[in-house]
């Protein structure tokens, strides 16, 4: 799998590059916590991906560049996660999410072109479509109480502490009733995730007027496999969204991250208009094995036990 | 009062759910990917002994259930509670027939038991596996009958009916396997 995805990679004029592993500051996304340890008395941080430095990579390079590391992921432990795994992270200037939706598709399929997995499909859906057609709701304008209805309508629990937060509850049902609902035997790319869920995406205006986040995932059956973005330009409207993102990881209970100041310098200094994805290179190899849990495809997984 | 985070569950965990306590049989990470994380678990409940399952938004926390398991060993009955002594330390703990529940058919007295204790209270007891009690009342089996493997019913010293193999006569002492009440061997 590595040998051909480097080829690949070679053949599109992609260069491959390293980043450290280990950083000065650390992600503030609520979602993904940091593993820490400490280098001559200063505070580092394992990173949770190699976003941040292959941006400034980019910054100074100007061209396609490509990367396959290890990414760590405190209290990230089960059937589909471990604390420690494996990334490819790739990045396009001059494509736009479409684009590289399309070389998503091309090199999935070229890696399970020899498998038994069915890549004849590879639906796309608006993340507005896949909520409409299995949830029945509109995720740009629904309310917590009618997430909360469509649930109860689905015979679907309420987590204890999931309440009036939107978009907590979009990402309940997302895995409850959207996912499910689609062929377990298919690759599905979801779009347009609404603008609260941008992350590090830019933001555009769908056919329809609503201001999403040009952001992507890929599923296979419910598993997630790849998440992409047309890259955020703007620093400083970057820079809100980590204090935002800080804000919330104080409501939550959880420390504020020390904001990584050179990929906003980097972002100052001008980002190629690009788009970049991450794909876990452990869970594609779960589907090229046919197994069931990530432990079986690694040579000493993490177990909970 | 204690408390656990989502991030500390694990299988055996003792927590309060519903207001009894439960021990955690199964914790699983449900994540879409980016965005909100959930614990999904199954936890057996200490009373009843009924499976439940609950989902967690994960940074919550939940309270912690105050059970400890200690090594007992059956005295007597006084006619309301089952007594029981820590052979290490002599500490006696009596427990009602709820706690006791199926394993009051098992205890004859000395049994090393195992009880489940809740906020120091006895919840439950877990007999030994294996016990050997005598027969106090049992029709004569037929002769003849054995080779067919053919049974009855026989009542011992504690009370409890079990089914067991027609040589078997009043007086005999029987091996029986707790965990199903079934005849096991003569012992």
């Amino acid at each position: 799998m590595l040998k051909n995805i480097r080829a690949f990679f070679d053949e599109q004029g992609v260069l491959e590059v390293e980043t450290p592993l280990l950083s000065s500051s650390a992600t503030t996304d609520p979602n993904l916590q940091s593993f820490s340890t400490r280098f001559s008395g200063k505070s580092l941080y394992l990173n949770t991906s190699p976003e941040y430095d292959m941006k400034r990579l980019l910054v100074a390079y100007g061209e396609a560049i490509f990367q396959i590391c290890k990414a760590f992921r405190d209290e990230e432990l089960g059937p589909n996660h471990q604390p420690e795994f494996t990334m490819l992270e790739w990045y396009r200037p001059g494509f736009d999410m479409f684009q590289l939706m399309d070389e998503v598709e091309q090199l999935v399929r070229l890696l399970v072109s020899e498998d038994s997995v069915s890549t004849q499909t590879m639906q796309r859906l608006t993340y507005a479509q896949a909520f409409r057609q299995y949830a029945g709701i509109n995720p740009h304008t629904v309310t917590a109480n009618e997430c909360l209805q469509c649930a109860s309508d689905n015979n679907i629990e309420q987590p204890v502490g999931l309440d009036d937060d939107v978009d907590e509850w979009l990402d309940w049902l997302l895995t409850q009733l959207v996912l499910p609902s689609m062929p377990s035997d298919t690759f599905t790319f979801i779009y347009d995730y609404p603008q609260s869920q941008c992350a590090l995406a830019r933001l555009r205006t769908d056919e329809c007027g609503q201001q999403v986040a040009a952001r992507f995932e890929l599923f296979y059956g419910e598993r997630e496999i790849a998440n992409g973005f047309h890259e955020l330009q703007d620093a400083k409207e970057q820079r809100h969204r980590f204090e935002v993102e800080n804000a919330s990881r104080v409501n939550k209970g959880l420390k504020p991250m020390s904001i990584d100041e050179k990929v906003l310098a980097a972002l100052d200094h001008g980002l190629p208009d690009c788009s970049g994805v991450a794909l876990g290179l452990d869970r594609l190899l779960m589907l090229l094995t046919n197994s069931q849990e990530i432990q079986q495809v690694l040579a000493f997984g993490m177990t909970s036990k | 009062m204690a408390s656990y985070n989502t991030n500390e569950f694990k299988n055996g965990l003792n927590i309060m759910l519903d207001g009894d306590p439960c021990s955690i049989t199964e914790n699983i990470l449900v994540k879409p990917g980016k965005g909100q994380a959930f614990n999904r678990i199954k936890a057996k409940n200490l009373k009843t002994g009924r499976t439940l399952e609950r989902t967690f938004k994960t940074t919550e926390s939940v309270e912690a259930a105050d059970v400890e398991e200690r090594d007992v060993e059956y005295l007597y009955n006084d006619g309301e509670y089952w007594h029981f002594m820590e052979p290490e330390t002599f500490e006696q703990h009596a427990a009602d027939s709820i706690a006791v529940g199926d394993a009051a058919k098992w205890l004859k007295g000395q049994e090393p038991c195992q009880m489940t204790l809740w906020n120091g209270a006895p919840l439950s007891i877990t007999t030994p596996n294996f016990v050997e009690l005598a027969v106090s009342q049992t029709d004569p089996g037929l002769k003849g009958d054995t080779a067919q493997g053919g049974s009855k019913p026989a009542t011992l010293e504690t009370g409890a009916e079990v089914k067991v193999p027609l040589f078997i006569d009043e007086g005999d002492v029987l091996k029986i396997d707790t965990r199903t009440g079934e005849y096991v061997s003569r012992a």
